[in-house]
């Protein structure tokens, strides 16, 4: 986290061809706003992602809606976060910079 | 000495093709965007090096890639289609209502005359614009605002808004098509529309004449006939010579007239070139016989061009958008197969041979006539 806690450096995988959109390397690190509670959101992850890499916009998540597109899934410290409120705190690991924040394409089709 | 440039689209990345204006030999560019669907490219009237492209996913969505080198570099640019005000709903394939939602760019179309501005055909079906070399998109909402909207369907590809022809002899005037709705006119940049779909026959609609819900596959016009169109429709061969007040039938002898693709001659506004397929359940060429059909008469009188072409264990499709021309002398004609195959013909389509022969399935193929 920062001095002033308001924010934390979160790593992020992304996949391949995120990757090769943004161009940037297998993870990436951003800085997230932290919550009242001082704990860091998916929501607060998107939109740091966005916020560095532009071009990533709609491609992880609706741009009106917010909502995760359908084939993309978000695992944190071995648990699936695809499925909660993008508003849920994260763990702590994550927020501490110990673990990333991993967007993972579902296996569909080739 | 003159060259052309051939814009590939195919389900796994773009292909930039160039040759002199011989157009034997060929430099393959590509793949840009791996991996990636790549639905259409196509480059400016008034500024060759600017490209724009198609990029889309299952997984990513939507994304528009630009380029002002002819295809050197691309720079992402807007991807934010949202319909303007409620959506409403369409009918689904089995005639039930069902909301509108954007899935993807079909077709970009650049202005005549302004390399920033450029038309979007999406599924679902409607039609944008960018005057902003594509980083900001607006509806063009009187077309699903007409009246007739919430009686369109899909077709088996989706409903997708496939093809837009702006007529540089008339101002204002543009076409458009829909699978399956059918074709639309404006003659007011795009404000107002209205269909135009007199003439057409579709057995699969409960009124076979109806005024929309025809599963137009691909419009074609020369620019020197603004209001001569033809028309590949799901099955059928058409033409119009009153800017698609009325259509009629000019499938002539034909092997079949199912088929996607239909193209005109750039210096023979009369001359026409389709590739039957065989039916709407069996999307490959008859007999296993790879043929495109001419005509030098606007339809009706049909030859068949196989020279080069395979002619046998050939079971290919051409999409809706895989054939262009080049308006080289003699005129050059071009497609591509879901084999992956692009053909060339450099003499009006007497004769083909294949460009590149591996691609992944080609989706769609424009040509730049190069000075």
């Amino acid at each position: 986290m920062t001095n002033s806690a308001t924010t934390a450096l979160i790593r992020v995988e992304l996949p391949a061809h995120l990757r090769t959109l943004a161009r940037v390397g297998a993870e990436i690190t951003v800085s997230a706003a932290l919550n009242a509670e001082g704990r860091v959101t998916p929501h607060a992850i998107l939109d740091a992602i966005e916020l560095a890499h532009p071009m990533l916009r709609g491609t992880i998540r609706d741009q009106v809606t917010h909502q995760r597109r359908p084939f993309l899934r978000f695992f944190a410290c071995a648990e699936d976060w695809s499925h909660e409120s993008a508003d849920a705190p994260l763990p702590g690991e994550v927020a501490s910079g110990q673990e990333p924040f991993l967007v993972i394409g579902a296996i569909a089709g080739g | 000495m003159s060259g052309v440039r051939v814009l590939v689209g195919t389900r796994k990345g773009a292909f930039i093709l160039t040759s002199d204006g011989k157009r034997d030999k060929w430099d393959i560019a590509g793949p840009h965007f791996g991996g990636w669907e790549i639905y259409h490219v196509k480059g400016s009237p008034v500024d060759p090096n600017r490209l724009y492209a198609s990029q889309s996913s299952g997984w990513f969505g939507q994304l528009i890639q630009r380029s002002n080198d002819a295809g050197k570099t691309w720079e992402p640019v807007g991807n934010k289609f949202v319909y303007d005000g409620t959506p409403g709903t369409h009918q689904w394939y089995d005639g039930t209502p069902h909301p509108w939602e954007f899935k993807r760019v079909w077709h970009l179309e650049p202005s005549l005359t302004d390399p920033d501005k450029v038309y979007a055909g999406i599924e679902d079906a409607a039609l944008f614009y960018s005057a902003d070399g594509g980083q900001n998109w607006a509806e063009l909402s009187g077309l699903r605002g007409h009246g007739t909207g919430p009686h369109w369907m899909p077709g088996a590809g989706g409903m997708c808004l496939h093809t837009i022809l702006l007529d540089q002899n008339v101002p204002g005037r543009m076409f458009i098509a829909i699978s399956a709705a059918g074709a639309f006119r404006s003659d007011d940049a795009g404000k107002t529309w209205r269909p135009i779909n007199n003439g057409l026959n579709s057995k699969f609609l409960p009124d076979p004449t109806a005024e929309v819900g025809h599963c137009v596959h691909r419009l074609a016009m020369h620019k020197s006939r603004p209001g001569v169109l033809f028309m590949q429709k799901h099955w059928d061969v058409m033409r119009t010579d009153n800017a698609g007040d009325s259509w009629t039938e000019v499938s002539g002898n034909l092997p079949t007239d199912f088929g996607f693709v239909i193209d005109v001659h750039a210096h023979e506004p009369e001359t026409i070139y389709v590739v039957p397929i065989k039916s709407d359940s069996e999307h490959y060429p008859i007999d296993g016989k790879l043929r495109v059909y001419r005509s030098r008469s606007g339809g009706n009188e049909w030859e068949e061009l196989s020279k080069g072409l395979p002619q046998r264990d050939c079971y290919v499709n051409v999409l809706r958008d895989a054939m262009a021309v080049d308006s080289l002398d003699k005129c050059g004609i071009y497609f591509g197969t879901t084999g992956g195959q692009v053909y060339a013909s450099s003499d009006a389509g007497d004769s083909w041979a294949p460009i590149v022969r591996d691609l992944p399935a080609v989706v769609s193929v424009e040509v730049q006539t190069l000075p």
